[in-house]
């Protein structure tokens, strides 16, 4: 619905003022606050304005080391939940886009048996299947590795499940016309299915990627060193119960890193990302 | 270029649905076949079994005098164009028209070639570096038939390839294929539901029913001698009309008690379908028995003008039938006419539908 009158074009933008004022708020609240010192932070109210201590506060994050997570500075954590997240995306995406090619194009014994398999890891949280995982990773001396922390959040149901929903939109006959061109199982999947899955593959990454950055409770089970830990964990680390030992600016500053990842990710890909949400292209 | 040969060819899915039942075609080289029937036929199961796209139950399919049962589609040497293009949505034209070629290693300044070559035949030069979606239907279409005749080979196989393109479009392509076909002389095998099409493109015409062959023949051959009651009601447009009679001790009985005149017609004791094409009828003026042939009466239900002629549509013997009347009818509904079928354009099916 299109509505061309003024009052109501005015009501609908100050509906969307607001509601952008609500999300963005607390974020530049968290900016300015990582640009004060502790004590100006400690010190209510906390001014509306960014402070003067911006290269101060980030180079001293980001390179110092910070105190209570044993001195390891954030541009650590920000590399391991990099390759953290980058594992996740990319293995998942992988490993579901193969599995799906392997369902819907392929004739084999047991074929439902495996989709079915792979369906019913769905209806099981992850806490239901997180202690024989972590004693899996135990065993096999995964802990504090990035294989470990990859590992296990790599197989994807809901990924397979997505690429299977696509590949079944593939017309037959253009499989056939594939097989008449000479174009064996790999090259087909290569040169016809991986094009035409670009802006599901981009969109599912974005997904992927953000969902990876955000992991709290594996990575809180697979890490005991500090320097293995992930931002998010490392921003509960900071964090202690007597409110003058945390060293809040600090914690702001990671705050805001913490999400600059996501967001450059999001606007990066937006255009793929959309399009892959929106249409299949065919 | 070579010759097709399908020697008892079966296909049975499961256990036990038979979908195409024994069927013997030999296609010579350079000759257009057709095949042709309603849907569910089994004329693309056919088709796909030639090209090597499912498998073959029974029986042995030869290209070039080789048997390529066991052979994979890409190592029959045949090109195929779909019902629905299957063009690959992310190549541009000239990569549509080179994969197959690449994919069999071909150096890059010979596809070059051949691609330039098949643009310039199929006018589609100037579309080169399109994306198929940027084309209309016509210009897909052309595309696909590229894509087949870059890679020179010994078959080609056409899977309805013209009933997405609206009715003009469809006579103009339908001529060009022709001419294509003629031009390079390559041996192909066609399959379409529209009988219009079977007519015009055929060289051998294969008319087809329930997994089994009707006829083969000449497209003229068939019209005009029909083997079956299902050939003589499916070639042809309106069909082929067909009542049903009797013989008694004292003539001919029609299915609502009419009599007619024998016309030394002899009909089986079990009955018979006479059958006559709906242009090979003569309206007579008076009511006199025309000499050599079959006079009915028929009772006029419509008539559709549509244009050079008119189809008058009536009911002869309780049997309903169409007859094709040049220019103008000046019947009109509930009128009686006498009709009158010339001897010669008289056909005579069996109770079992086939020919006498």
């Amino acid at each position: 619905m299109i509505q061309n009158n003024p009052v109501g074009r005015l009501i609908a933008h100050v509906i969307l003022i607001i509601g952008i004022l609500i999300v963005a708020f607390p974020i530049y609240y968290t900016f300015v606050a990582s640009t004060q010192t502790l004590q100006e932070i400690l010190r209510p109210p906390l001014s509306l304005l960014p402070g003067g201590h911006f290269w101060e506060n980030y180079s001293a994050a980001l390179f110092g080391g910070v105190g209570r997570i044993g001195g390891v500075g954030v541009d650590r954590l920000l590399f391991n939940t990099l390759v953290m997240a980058l594992g996740i995306a990319i293995g998942k995406i992988c490993i579901s886009i193969l599995s799906a090619y392997a369902i819907v194009f392929f004739r084999f014994p047991g074929r439902m048996v495996f989709f079915w398999l792979i369906f019913i890891t769905l209806m099981l949280p992850v806490e239901v299947r997180i202690l024989p995982t972590y004693k899996i990773m135990v065993d096999l001396g995964l802990i504090d590795t990035y294989t470990g922390l990859i590992l296990p959040l790599m197989a994807s149901a809901t990924a397979t499940l997505l690429f299977r929903q696509f590949f079944m939109t593939i017309p037959g006959e253009l499989v056939e016309a594939a097989r008449v061109d000479g174009a064996g199982p790999w090259r087909f999947f290569k040169d016809i299915l991986l094009p035409l899955s670009k802006t599901n593959i981009a969109a599912l990454f974005v997904i992927l990627f953000i969902y990876g950055w955000t992991q709290y409770l594996w990575p809180l089970l697979m890490t005991n060193r500090n320097d293995m830990s992930t931002i998010v964990i490392g921003l509960r680390k900071m964090i202690s119960f007597a409110d003058a030992d945390t060293e809040w600016h600090l914690v702001m500053v990671t705050c805001i890193l913490a999400i600059l990842p996501p967001i450059l990710v999001v606007v990066l890909m937006q255009r793929w990302f959309v399009r892959g949400l929106v249409e299949t292209e065919k | 270029m070579a010759n097709v040969e399908l020697t008892n060819v079966r296909k049975v899915y499961g256990s036990s649905v038979e979908a195409v039942k024994g069927i013997n075609i030999a296609i010579e080289d350079g000759a257009l076949c057709v095949l042709v029937g309603p849907s569910g036929c089994g004329k693309s199961t056919l088709l796909r079994m030639i090209a090597g796209l499912e498998s073959i139950t029974d029986g042995t399919v030869k290209i070039d005098d080789k048997v390529v049962n066991e052979l994979g589609p890409a190592e029959r040497d045949i090109a195929m164009v779909f019902q629905n293009y299957a063009l690959y949505p992310h190549m541009k034209v000239y990569d549509n028209m080179a994969y197959g070629l690449r994919n069999r290693g071909m150096p890059k300044d010979q596809i070059d070639k051949r691609v330039k070559d098949a643009a310039q035949i199929l006018e589609l030069t100037q579309l080169l570096e399109r994306r198929p979606k940027e084309l209309s239907g016509g210009q897909r279409q052309r595309v696909a038939m590229g894509r087949a005749i870059v890679r020179s080979p010994k078959v080609f196989l056409f899977d309805e390839p013209l009933s997405n393109l609206d009715a003009k479009l469809r006579g103009q392509m339908r001529v060009e294929i022709k001419n294509l076909q003629r031009q390079l002389g390559v041996t192909s095998v066609y399959v379409t539901h529209d009988q219009l099409e079977a007519m015009t493109l055929a060289d051998i015409l294969v008319v087809m029913n329930a997994g089994s062959v009707e006829q083969i023949g000449a497209p003229l051959d068939i019209y005009e001698k029909p083997a079956s009651t299902f050939v003589a009601s499916f070639i042809g447009a309106p069909p082929m009309n067909l009542v049903p009679v009797k013989a008694d001790h004292s003539g001919l009985v029609l299915k609502d008690g009419t009599r007619i005149g024998a016309e030394g017609l002899s009909i089986p004791a079990t009955g018979a379908l006479i059958g006559f094409r709906p242009e090979d009828l003569e309206v007579s003026a008076g009511t006199d028995t025309h000499i050599g042939g079959l006079a009915l009466d028929l009772k006029v239900l419509g008539v559709e003008p549509v244009g050079a002629e008119s189809y008058v549509y009536g009911i002869i013997g309780g049997e309903r039938v169409v007859v094709r009347v040049p220019g103008r009818s000046t019947s009109n509904s509930d009128d009686q006419l006498r009709v009158i079928v010339p001897k010669q354009k008289l056909h005579l099916f069996g109770a079992d539908g086939k020919r006498i």
